[in-house]
């Protein structure tokens, strides 16, 4: 146990070497508790790990931590993100201290969606530190149990740190290598932007393994089941970094309408099994958004169930 | 060609509409003119290549301008024309002149002579 | 240089609604080449301002001065015989112009005409772009000549991140993605290396963020001479 880094489940259990699942949950626009509860109950027992979004596109909602307490008291592991758009280096590393006293053991370090998409883009961005540097900063405060202005830190926080990853944004020959800067900087685990576009994702994969980044890092494969060609259409046209593939578009258009949900998910599933074989890749990050209470019954026929208990 | 064009118009000659400042089109209007228009070559055939273009984002801008404090911008108006259309230019002079009295008189005289 | 654009006239005129007698002051800086503030700009901006009073029929006098530049003092100094016989200044220079005239003529109401933009240039006539932050600690030299601090929409140091796509940012289609720039250029110089490893934590003190900024240079203050 003492070589863990943070003994959070889904690092024991990317340890163990099982095939990681974890899903993900907006925090609501609002403080309704309740809802939040509800959701919660789709994922637990159904995934490793949970990422809990950061004012996701830059709309404000309740905040990751509070969510991220919440979810533990009912028994579930978050994913606490965090992005540098909001925050300050001093009121990122309070934060970290508090999400670490609050029982938060895996942190997603994100620079966050520009406010400009969002419902304040009057906002001042912070942009004190950016992602890469968040990462190096928690690792620092894990690893060397010191601030970043190098004042030792009573108890530090041990986070299992995770990073992102779009191989499907430009310029493509150099995201290989900004991964590896990632890696370098502490990251722990990367979960990827969803992934479409299997081809080029097949031969980043490739890039990546012949490089050795999957031996110094797991590699979680996002995945994101499309409820219909609308939803693929809009994700292609106006979400920045998306890579959507006209086939995937024409294969959910060439059903009934509503058979699109079904063709989604079936696509998503022939996703995970094409990345439990893959060469690399150490898991699968399930986003299935605002569709929650679909990840029982994903998790089932993607075979992933019973999560392992390590 | 003795064509006859609205007395009510007072011609100032320039080499080129390029010369055309947007301050003589604003202190024509500030002075009490009722409108203004600027008699420019055909486009593509300027002299000087593209006077006449330059003019006609000058009109434009005055026109935004003037909207902007409530003046009808159609006193400020572009039009183009050759050398060799006499018959032309007595028509726009007239159109001009028509569409000035739709107006009405400028806003801006009569507190002048205020 | 420092750009600026021109404040609304609905804005300005609001400014001066009680006012009669006005003076507009240029300045032949920046703004004069930025076409914002010079002697033309000023002269456009008294004739349309005539205009929209006299509409009104409430007529407003307004005289104009075009200052060598609205940032030293000995210039400012230049309107000093002629100032109170105005009711009100409007300043048509960065944000640096208003305020030296306000605390040269602490009595007077002083009016900024512009809004200060960015420090840049212009990519073509007419258009200007951003190139610095003014961060007070420059390290262009790093990102093959190219500023992320001021060209970024998050300042990356460690870019680009997953919103670039096709050369350009993701907020929107005009705003070139600066480090989809720094890295074709870093690749196409066989310098990729330089772009391997994680750039550190920029250090703020010297940008605004350290508070007010100045800039002593020793050997031309008078009292040293």
């Amino acid at each position: 146990m003492s070589d863990l880094k943070s003994g959070s489940n889904l690092e024991k259990v990317l340890k163990a070497g099982h095939f990681a699942f974890t899903g993900e949950c907006g925090p609501p626009k609002g403080a309704d508790v309740e809802h939040l509860k509800e959701k919660f109950q789709y994922l637990k027992g159904n995934v490793d790990a949970v990422n809990v979004t950061d004012n996701q596109t830059a709309v404000v909602r309740m905040s990751s931590l509070a969510a991220s307490k919440l979810m533990i008291d009912e028994g579930l592991e978050p994913n606490f993100q965090m992005v540098t758009r909001d925050r300050n280096r001093l009121a990122i590393m309070s934060d970290i201290l508090g999400a670490y006293a609050l029982g938060i053991r895996n942190m997603l370090c994100l620079s966050g969606d520009h406010q400009t998409f969002g419902n304040n883009p009057q906002a001042k961005n912070v942009h004190d530190i950016d992602s890469m540097q968040l990462i190096a900063l928690v690792k620092k405060m894990r690893d060397e149990e010191k601030f970043m202005n190098d004042e030792d830190i009573d108890v530090a926080p041990k986070m299992f740190i995770g990073a992102a990853c779009n191989p499907f944004a430009d310029p493509y020959e150099y995201r290989v290598y900004r991964l590896a800067n990632k890696i370098e900087a502490g990251a722990d685990f990367i979960q990827t932007q969803c992934i479409f576009n299997m081809d080029k994702f097949r031969d980043f994969m490739k890039k990546a393994v012949d490089m050795g980044l999957h031996k110094k890092c797991y590699i979680l494969a996002g995945v994101t089941p499309m409820k219909n060609a609308g939803m693929a259409n809009f994700m292609s046209k106006f979400v920045p970094g998306m890579d959507i593939p006209a086939s995937i578009i024409k294969r959910l258009k060439g059903v009934d309408k509503k058979n699109q949900a079904e063709e989604g998910i079936k696509f998503a599933l022939e996703q995970v099994e094409e990345f439990k074989e893959m060469k690399g890749v150490a898991g699968v990050h399930m986003m299935a958004i605002e569709w929650e209470h679909m990840v029982p019954e994903i998790a089932e026929r993607a075979k992933v169930l019973p999560r392992p208990v390590v | 060609m003795r064509l006859s064009y609205p007395a009510d118009i007072k011609i100032i000659q320039v080499p080129c509409t390029g010369r055309v400042d947007i301050l003589h089109l604003l202190n024509a209007i500030e002075d009490g003119a009722d409108g203004v228009y600027v008699a420019g070559c055909l486009e593509g055939e300027c002299h000087y290549i593209k006077g006449n273009i330059k003019a006609k984002k000058k009109v434009e801008y005055v026109k935004k301008t003037l909207a902007e404090v409530g003046i009808e911008p159609e006193r400020v108006q572009m039009f183009n024309l050759s050398s060799a259309q006499g018959a032309r230019f007595a028509e726009i002079a007239n159109e001009m002149v028509d569409k000035i009295k739709e107006l009405g008189p400028t806003p801006i005289k009569k507190n002048h002579a205020a | 240089m420092i750009v600026a654009d021109q404040k609304s006239l609905k804005e300005i005129l609001a400014m001066v609604k009680d006012n009669k007698k006005i003076l507009i002051v240029g300045c032949k800086g920046c703004v004069t080449v930025c076409n914002v503030g010079g002697l033309k700009e000023v002269e456009i901006l008294a004739s349309i301002m005539k205009i929209a009073r006299k509409k009104q029929g409430n007529d407003i006098d307004i005289d104009i001065k075009v200052l060598e530049r609205q940032c030293d003092n000995e210039y400012v100094a230049e309107i000093s015989d002629i100032i109170n016989d105005y009711e009100a200044v409007i300043s048509l220079a960065c944000g640096v112009g208003p305020q030296f005239l306000s605390e040269m003529y602490k009595e007077k109401i002083i009016y900024p005409g512009l809004n200060t933009t960015f420090f840049g240039g212009a990519t073509e006539h007419g258009v200007w772009e951003e190139r610095c932050a003014g961060c007070g600690s420059c390290a262009i030299h790093d990102f093959a000549g190219l500023c992320p601090i001021a060209r970024c929409a998050k300042s990356l140091m460690n870019g680009p991140c997953g919103g670039s796509s096709d050369g350009v940012c993701e907020i929107n289609k005009d705003t070139v993605c600066i480090w989809d720039t720094i890295v074709q250029k870093k690749i196409k110089a066989g310098q990729l290396e330089d772009l391997i490893g994680v750039k550190g934590l920029k250090n703020w003190r010297t940008a605004r963020d350290g508070g007010p900024r100045r800039s002593i240079r020793e050997e031309l203050v008078q009292g040293n001479i």
